[in-house]
């Protein structure tokens, strides 16, 4: 391996272990970001000339910390902090297994501590624990690079000034605290996913940042089953990425996807994902991510549309509602009945979903009710309907796609 | 780390001191000002009277305008705080969570400002 390419993997492999342990060491997130950072630019002239170290990480570690001594001796008040700089050079460089997996979970915490706001959150975790750089970070939401840096030094300086704790929270708290990094990784992956430009970014894209993120929280917290729920969706979500869009950039179908295309790969793992999850909470959903993921994995599972297994679908539905009784899921869940039962029963469905008229603006009403009208050959009811979705769809393309099918009945 | 807590509540909901509901929600306070002392996190804690008691003072060009009322019209208002010193936010949030009132006002926590000698 050429030193570079060294540095790069190491950059990838040990950044945010390096910038965690720092941060225990230093206890100033600011400080641990501009020695880990040092200490990958020394890497890349001398492993360059004196060849690739044993332990990368250690070496790393080693010389973050020099850089940390130097610039605390440079700071005037350093009389103050001479204990620490003791200790701080007698540190051991390897630093035990479990003891890593601490640092790097305290830093994902503090990083999506819900003191910050939740966009400060998503920057720091993917700044600090994915590794990407402010423009990296900046170019994936496509906000200047200015405004990103700002934000990540406006965070910085509300965990510096308010004292927010860079620590594993207590033991009554991480469910709790859980929640908002899984909404973290989650927001990374919707972003990622929607968005469909595809900034090169360390792994890839936004979407492959969350899956390194949704894998590193596996890793140190594999018994907690929303974990596991979060990642089987990221998984079966974007296994189907490659169909997603055409070659023009517009959105396929979910019935005409080409399903030979679909990450097998992936797809295994979001079902066993989801296994674990349902043999740790013997059965019952721990996150909203666990339902979401049982219909993106019934879909998944199913080798062509017709042979959806929908009942399933339904069933899912059935509990998401019981849970969260709101008028667009029942709308999704008439859709499934629809497919199930035929058009009549969807369309039924459908009004039910909606007894108090929540639904009047949501182009998917309309829509879903204009195809499932259409299909009853009732043409007049059905333009009547694709004319209510147009006249409140906000989107073009999906306005142009629902005017298309207007235009096919009459 | 040192913070203020800041007791924001609307005083149309507030109990009345003089009934029994207030009396118990004023035992909780002196319980939980206590607590706080006993833990060695208090540094001092004061209750306001009322908004209608307020006075703003302004001084504009060398002239001095003084008005009746609060800073700011809000529905909830500033009724009190607490000094504290703990280890760090989530200690705070942590005393915030048992503050009395905090069930139906709200508890804005800021960190006081550390000058720097040099």
């Amino acid at each position: 391996m050429s030193a570079i390419n060294a540095v790069d993997a190491a950059f990838r492999g040990e950044w945010s272990q390096l910038v965690a342990t720092l941060v225990r060491d230093l206890g100033d997130l600011s400080l641990a970001e501009d020695v880990a950072s040092e200490a990958f630019v020394e890497a890349s002239s001398r492993w360059h000339r004196d060849g690739i170290p044993r332990r990368p990480g250690a070496w790393l570690l080693t010389t973050a910390r020099r850089k940390a001594i130097d610039r605390i001796r440079r700071d005037r008040r350093f009389d103050d902090r001479r204990e620490e700089l003791t200790r701080l050079a007698e540190d051991p460089p390897e630093v035990p297994a479990e003891k890593l997996l601490d640092d790097q979970l305290a830093l994902i915490f503090g990083c999506c501590h819900p003191a910050l706001a939740p966009d400060a959150q998503v920057a720091l975790t993917l700044r600090y624990v994915a590794g990407l750089s402010t423009a990296q970070i900046a170019r994936a939401f496509l906000v200047p690079e200015a405004t990103m840096a700002k934000r990540l030094v406006r965070a910085k300086r509300k965990i510096s000034a308010a004292a927010v704790p860079i620590e594993i929270p207590e033991r009554d708290r991480i469910a709790e605290r859980l929640t908002a990094v899984c909404g973290v990784v989650y927001a990374v992956f919707t972003e990622g996913h929607a968005s469909a430009s595809g900034a090169a970014l360390l792994r890839g894209s936004l979407c492959d940042e969350a899956l390194f993120l949704a894998d590193t929280l596996v890793e140190l917290l594999p018994d907690a089953p929303q974990v596991r729920e979060l990642r089987a969706l990221c998984r079966l979500t974007d296994a189907r990425r490659a169909t997603r869009v055409d070659d023009d950039g517009l959105p396929v179908l979910l019935r005409d996807q080409d399903r030979s295309r679909w990450d097998r790969s992936k797809i295994e793992g979001g079902l066993a994902d989801l296994a674990t999850a349902q043999a740790l909470t013997s059965g019952a959903s721990a996150s909203p991510y666990g339902p979401m993921a049982m219909l993106a994995g019934v879909h998944t599972a199913a080798p062509c549309y017709e042979s959806t297994n929908w009942t399933s679908i339904v069933a899912v539905y059935d509990t998401m509602i019981r849970r969260d009784p709101n008028p667009v899921l029942a709308l999704n869940r008439a859709a499934a009945i629809a497919e199930r039962d035929g058009p009549e029963a969807g369309l039924a469905a459908i009004d039910a979903a909606d007894p108090h008229g929540a639904l009047a603006t949501y182009h998917y009403f309309h829509g879903a009710r204009a195809d499932l009208l259409a299909r009853l050959d009732r043409t007049e009811e059905a333009v009547a309907a694709y004319t209510a979705a147009i006249e409140c769809c906000d989107n073009n393309a999906e306005r142009r796609w629902l005017e298309s099918r207007r235009a096919e009945l009459t | 780390m040192k913070y203020a807590l800041l007791l924001y509540a609307d005083e149309t909901v507030q109990p009345d001191y003089t009934t029994a509901e207030g009396a118990a929600e004023m035992q909780q306070w002196f319980e939980f000002s206590q607590e706080l002392g006993a833990a060695g996190a208090m540094l001092g804690g004061e209750a306001l009277e009322g908004v209608a008691t307020a006075t703003t003072v302004q001084v504009r060009e060398g002239s001095t305008i003084t008005a009746d009322g609060p800073f700011a019209e809000t529905k909830e208002a500033l009724g009190g705080f607490y000094l504290l010193d703990v280890d760090d936010l989530d200690a705070a949030i942590k005393w915030a969570e048992k503050i009395p009132n905090v069930g139906y006002g709200t508890v804005e926590i800021r960190p006081l400002m550390v000058f720097d000698e040099e």
